[in-house]
């Protein structure tokens, strides 16, 4: 390696060959361009994916209610389930342990929302204080739902963005506003912000309120839960689907229902939802493993394919050069030498390029699914020595064979 | 200088077995200019591939300048070919993306001479072949005859005991060729040994022995008077 004079020999035969050394680069350092590139927008995807699922990949569990279809311990099936209060603290008494959040939610009905003069047909949900968590809406302005206000039947209202700006776009800010829920006044607090538009079209007020001011009693519609963040995701779902038979089971008990009726109560967690998506992400991953494999195998045919012309091409030049008197391994090894050589260097050349343009353009990429593609340097790194190892095995051969080929016939032919 | 005992040599062509040499003898003396003459399939080729130990014998002795060429490893042919022999071919075989310097210095930076020794002896040994001007051309800027002198001149840039010549005029026209002998000629008046392939007549007669293969066998082995090239030049 530390030869002088074969390194001269080396970039003689560079520089006089210029194409031939163009070519061979070009391939090699495009080669690794677009693997880099392919292999980024493989994060990218990967990311982006994982961006999008990250806003719904709460660890909530929801309960509502449903209609018996079974016989059991003497009652009717068609019993309409109606959740309580009572179902909710007990569940949450009993479960505390597992719970992290926990909020129930009524469905006000059969009122009228007045702003001024206007009617609002929105949604009013009794919902407790740590509700803005479970559903991850973020506060815009003002604050949610205290426990102060649950405990103070507070009549106070937090509406969603999309309502502070279709109705309140004349004031300065819906805070302060008080709106007129059949005929009771309620102040706003607050706004928040969801994902969806839907999620921003309702007006929550505390549960206690709900209940108390619009003959609720104690008439909950739905239990809301989160479950605190497991280890792994595996852990997680366990963790979830445990709880869920529990609660599923309390709640049986507590409203005679038999143990296999799904449809009297029903528990959905997001959880088991999630693994869809993260199967689905594993997926993608192996795809663009795959889709990675064949850009290194094109790759590794490509700049096999132009080592073996080029070896070809030199057939002849191996011929002299043995006449002359060189021991094969010198020939193969200086021919390896120059190819090694050229394909390094422009690996790396293409790998500076591709990574530059992914540092360069990643952050700024904003399409649906596709966040911040970039490339473990490690990864772009072994798949140059990868390329540059096929091309010199693919290299090695015929080159071996040439210089030892035996006749002097190999040099007639022009 | 060059002594040949009894060489055998055939090729395996499938099951059947290709009997090329059959029992070659003959010695060359130091200073001589011989030409080995025959039509294809002779045997002709087969022998200077063994004498250029760019292939072996089945049996029978080949010694060089005293040396016992026999079980050659690739490096040790390879180091006795740059050691003892020049070639020259047919087709020139330079490598064409060197200038003719680069060229006749190849074979010395196989003897690991330093890159300027190199260029002065390329230079001295281009002179003599009457091309130092052409010395920085690449190949294909020169014509047939310029090629085989600068091939010429790579042969004897090594300072061989021998110089092994394929068809030297093979690929060029009389008037060239008689100019190529010409010079030839001239290296084996300083005392050279050359030998020289070729199925040419008139080539054969400015050589000073004739030795004539048939089948794998020499049927004529004679000396000649020189005719000298130099008077058709």
């Amino acid at each position: 390696m530390l030869d002088i004079e074969r390194w001269q020999e080396i970039f003689d035969a560079i520089r006089k060959n210029k194409l031939r050394t163009f070519l061979t680069g070009l391939s090699v350092a495009s080669g690794i361009f677009i693997l880099v590139i392919l292999l980024g927008f493989g994060q990218g995807f990967k990311n982006g994916i994982a961006q999008e699922f990250a806003q719904d990949a709460a660890t909530s569990v929801w309960v509502w209610p449903g209609t018996t279809t079974k016989e059991y311990k003497g009652l009717n099936p068609g019993r309409n389930i109606q959740l309580r209060n009572s179902d909710y603290n007990f569940s949450s008494e009993l479960l505390a342990e597992q719970i992290d959040l926990k909020s129930p939610r009524i469905f006000v009905r059969n009122i009228s929302v007045n702003y001024g003069n206007e009617a609002l047909v929105y949604g009013v949900q009794g919902v407790s204080y740590q509700f803005q968590e479970i559903e991850n809406a973020k506060m815009s302005r003002g604050r949610f739902i205290s426990y102060q206000d649950e405990t103070n039947t507070a009549k106070i209202a937090v509406i969603g963005n999309k309502i502070a700006h279709d109705v309140f776009n004349e004031v300065d800010t819906p805070i302060g506003e008080f709106i007129d829920i059949s005929g009771i006044p309620f102040k706003i607090v607050g706004t928040f912000k969801e994902t969806e538009d839907r999620e921003e079209e309702r007006i929550f007020i505390p549960i206690t309120t709900a209940q108390k001011v619009f003959n609720g009693g104690d008439k909950v519609n739905n239990l809301a839960f989160t479950l605190p963040m497991a280890e792994n995701f595996d852990d997680a779902v366990a963790n979830s689907v445990k709880f869920k038979s529990q609660l599923l089971s309390n709640l049986q008990q507590a409203h005679t229902v038999a143990p296999d009726d799904t449809n009297a109560i029903h528990v959905w967690s997001a959880l088991e939802e999630a693994k869809r998506f993260y199967s689905l992400t594993d997926n993608i991953k192996l795809f663009f493993w795959f889709v990675g494999v064949c850009t290194i195998i094109a790759g590794v045919v490509g700049v096999s394919n132009i080592m073996l012309i080029v070896v070809r091409e030199r057939t002849k030049e191996i011929g002299i050069r043995k006449a002359l008197g060189a021991k094969p391994w010198s020939i193969v090894g200086m021919i390896l030498h120059e190819s090694i050589f050229i394909t390094a260097i422009s690996g790396f050349v293409g790998l500076i390029l591709s990574m530059g343009l992914l540092e360069l353009l990643g952050p700024n990429i904003e399409v649906d699914y596709v966040v911040n593609p970039s490339v473990n340097f490690n990864v772009a790194l072994s798949t140059v020595f990868v390329l540059v190892l096929a091309g010199a095995v693919a290299g090695f051969f015929p080159a071996w064979r040439a210089a030892n080929i035996h006749t002097i016939e190999a040099l007639r032919d022009e | 200088m060059i002594e040949i005992n009894n060489l055998h040599k055939s090729y395996k062509m499938g099951s059947n077995s290709l009997h090329v040499l059959k029992g070659l003898n003959f010695s060359i003396k130091e200073g001589e200019l011989v030409a080995i003459m025959g039509s294809s399939g002779s045997g002709k080729s087969t022998l200077l591939n063994i004498l250029g130990m760019l292939d072996e014998a089945d049996s029978g002795e080949y010694t060089l300048d005293g040396v016992p060429i026999k079980n050659l490893n690739e490096t040790k042919a390879a180091k006795y070919r740059n050691k003892f022999l020049g070639f020259i071919f047919q087709s020139f075989n330079l490598i064409n993306y060197k200038s003719a310097m680069e060229n006749v210095a190849l074979p010395l930076y196989y003897q690991k001479v330093p890159r300027k020794q190199r260029e002065e002896k390329a230079i001295k040994y281009l002179s003599q072949v009457g091309l130092k001007e052409w010395a920085h051309h690449l190949p294909n800027e020169l014509s047939g005859g310029q090629k085989q002198r600068v091939a010429i001149a790579r042969a004897m840039a090594a300072e061989p005991k021998v110089l092994l010549a394929d068809e030297p005029t093979g690929a060029l026209d009389s008037k060239t060729s008689y100019e190529v002998m010409d010079l030839i000629q001239n290296i084996n008046d300083q005392g050279n040994t050359i030998l020289v392939v070729t199925h040419e007549e008139d080539i054969a007669h400015m050589c000073k022995r004739i030795v004539h293969l048939k089948d794998g066998v020499i049927v004529e082995d004679k000396t000649v008077d020189q005719v000298r090239a130099s008077q058709y030049v």
